[in-house]
């Protein structure tokens, strides 16, 4: 649950223009709320043992895949990787689906195949997600490249963590989507850990961002928890992309704060520094827009109150179409191995 | 223009056939791509994609950055959206590479996304043998593919075949994995000009035969049908099944000719373990044990990777010479195997296929 922790450090900056547009931001922070609302709830109820499969909670990185897909139609497409809650529901992927698929059901978004390891969404141009990390990362490039061939306007977002940037895919992918120009999104979600290993044990000393740009990317860097800061990037670079400017790089800096798989706080195994959870947590993303909004008269708590309303009904009906849809037969399981 | 011209059938190499299947399928199909390190090069993958850049253009036809697993990813990907991709490895080996990327996310998107999406993709892999190829550039790895689900297998033995199992898997909807030998690109086959699909699920029977059914693939099929010819004048009539097909494998054409000559012998140019000569016997046991008058018969090569010397390499593979001393043992042939070893001399190196090849690959 979110603590009212905000730091009097992490106010926005007056020249984005959204500081001040009161449903602008309102909506933005609803977007956000609904993601952390329903990770909690994920994790509340993954007790009872109805989504019996891994879970990669994405608890204080909602910002990332929220000011990102303000800047997408459903036409663009995104691909994302074993922590893909987040960027699923920003993209517009339906919740009742993705809850159904958590659970094996039939009505789940792969009919029960996939689990939380494999989201998709196709009305809204959600095309996958798969958990072998670097997995998906060409098959954005492959997007972007099919989408050049065929003169569609369109861009592609592959969503990836900073361990992903020691996968050699990565930067074959890079390579090709540099030397055709192609309008593909890398957004890097650097949180500091892969499981439970430091960056620092797993790579050297220098910039991810300046790999990135010595491939050929256009390099852009933010804070992970300001969703503002992050929509700003997020414009530009998609409308480059848009524009023909080749592949763009965005680099995030933000935090998990639950365990790598699973539902609780591992803080207690001390991999993480003393105080960093707590450090990061009152950076959270949600609060400090709340905080802003709040303060500067842009929302009424009453409003607050309703959004919070709205998404506790949205995720209750969601658990109990879940909880209420077929289970999948077994023979089931021998439908689709091949194509007709 | 005379209506016969489009039912013309000539004699074309392998090569040319799988080259006049790609531009066929590429007239066809505008959305069809062409991919692989060499291919608008001037030796143009052995000759099979000469001209296609010329005639397609760049957005057609690609070079490609030497990122094997990448640029897999990157054909799957731009297949899922419906561009149609042929993607090309000059060596099964390089394939390796690729591995991830075919198993993880080419054999399962269909499947795990519940059908919603398609990857029709195909990938050639070519084996390599001879002129000191050596342990990386010449391996059979047709057990490897054939063991996962969501992919077809191909191994074309005949030009005739060749181009039209690539006409068919280039239109189909899945992953394919086309394997063509290096040594079949030269041998030539009657090919009709017209386009034309042949199956790529189901095995043929090559040469009719009553004493004992011999299943090979690929380049063994050229060799079994060497020594089918050869053994016959010992009477020994071998009735030689083209597998064509190494997932699925089509037991029923195999099991229609193991009822009639109730004996089987694979040939099968990879290792023995795990192999792919060993599965057709283990189903061919499951489906008629009671029919087979001997024991089956595996004929594959020596558990080891090969050398790259030809004082060594030339006695490694089980070509037609080492086939019919097995099938005359299989036989208990007591007569004269010199005189049909003789028969079966090319009289040439071993290490090249044919005395027109001066390397280097």
């Amino acid at each position: 649950m979110i603590k009212n922790v905000v730091s009097m450090t992490t106010q926005y900056p007056c020249n984005n223009s959204l500081v001040s547009d009161g449903s602008a931001l309102t909506d933005i922070f609803r977007r956000l709320l609904r993601i952390r609302r329903i990770e909690e709830a994920i994790a509340v109820r993954y007790l009872e043992w109805n989504m019996r499969c891994p879970m990669h909670l994405s608890i204080g990185q909602e910002a990332i895949p929220v000011g990102i897909s303000m800047h997408l139609t459903d036409k663009d497409h995104v691909f994302s990787s074993h922590r893909s809650h987040g960027h699923y529901l920003a993209k517009g992927g339906d919740l009742k689906g993705m809850v159904a698929e958590l659970y094996g059901k039939e009505t789940g978004c792969c009919g029960g195949r996939g689990g939380s390891m494999h989201l998709v969404d196709l009305k809204v141009g959600f095309i996958g997600s798969t958990p072998i990390v670097g997995g998906t990362v060409p098959l954005a490039v492959g997007n972007a490249w099919s989408a050049s061939l065929k003169n569609i306007d369109r861009v592609s977002v592959i969503y990836f963590g900073d361990g992903c940037f020691e996968e050699g895919v990565l930067h074959e992918s890079m390579n090709f989507a540099s030397l055709y120009k192609l309008p593909v999104i890398f957004v890097c979600e650097n949180n500091g850990y892969s499981v439970y290993t430091q960056l620092k044990e797993r790579q050297p000393n220098r910039k991810i961002s300046g790999i990135a740009k010595s491939h050929g990317l256009s390099v852009h860097k933010g804070d992970g928890n300001d969703v503002l800061g992050i929509a700003s990037i997020a414009d530009k670079a998609i409308n480059s992309a848009r524009n023909g400017e080749g592949p763009q790089f965005l680099e995030f800096q933000t935090y998990r704060w639950l365990e790598h798989c699973g539902q609780n706080d591992d803080d207690d195994l001390e991999y993480r520094p003393r105080r960093e959870l707590l450090t990061w947590k009152n950076k959270c993303p949600i609060e400090r827009l709340k905080t802003h909004i709040v303060e500067q008269c842009l929302v009424t708590e009453q409003q607050i109150d309703l959004i919070e309303h709205d998404i506790k009904t949205e995720i209750s009906n969601a658990f109990e179409f879940a909880s209420n849809s077929p289970e999948p037969s077994p023979a089931q399981m021998r439908n689709h191995i091949y194509a007709s | 223009m005379h209506r016969n011209i489009t039912r013309k059938i000539r004699k074309i190499s392998y090569s040319k056939a799988i080259r006049e299947g790609i531009d066929q399928v590429m007239q066809e199909s505008s959305n069809l791509v062409v991919i692989g390190e060499g291919v608008p090069d001037p030796k143009s993958i052995f000759l099979t994609t000469e001209g296609l850049r010329e005639k397609y253009g760049k957005k057609r036809v690609f070079d490609m950055p030497l990122a094997e697993n990448g640029m897999t990813g990157i054909c799957i990907g731009a297949a899922i959206d419906g561009t149609r991709v042929l993607m090309i490895h000059q060596r099964i080996d390089f394939a390796l590479l690729a591995m991830d990327q075919i198993i993880n996310n080419a054999a399962k998107w269909h499947y795990m996304f519940d059908g919603q999406m398609t990857v029709p993709i195909v990938i050639r892999v070519i084996i390599g043998r001879g002129w000191g190829q050596g342990p990386q550039h010449s391996q059979g790895l047709q057990a490897l593919f054939a063991h996962i689900p969501g992919l077809k297998v191909i191994m074309p033995a005949t030009a005739k075949d060749a181009k039209g199992m690539m006409i068919t898997a280039l239109r189909d909807n899945n992953p394919v994995i086309f394997i063509e030998h290096r040594w079949l690109h030269h041998i030539e086959d009657d090919v009709p000009e017209e386009v034309y699909g042949s199956d790529i699920d189901k095995a043929q029977v090559i040469r009719r035969g009553s004493d004992v059914t011999i299943v090979a693939s690929s380049l063994m099929v050229m060799e079994s049908l060497k020594v089918a010819k050869v053994l016959s004048e010992i009477d020994i009539d071998m009735e030689v099944v083209d597998l064509r097909s190494v997932r699925p494998i089509d037991i029923n054409t195999i099991m229609q000719s193991v009822v009639k000559t109730k004996k089987i012998i694979v040939v099968d140019a990879a290792w023995k373990a795990g192999g792919i000569a060993g599965e057709i016997v283990a189903q061919v046991v499951d489906n008629g044990f009671d029919l087979l008058e001997r024991a089956p018969l595996r004929i594959s090569l020596p558990e080891h990777p090969v050398p790259t010397s030809h004082y060594m390499a030339d006695y490694y593979y089980q070509d037609a010479k080492e086939i019919a001393e097995q099938v005359m043992e299989f036989f208990g042939y007591q007569g004269n195997k010199e005189s049909i070893f003789d028969l079966l001399n090319t009289g040439y190196h071993r290490d090249v296929p044919t005395k027109n090849f001066h390397g280097p690959f």
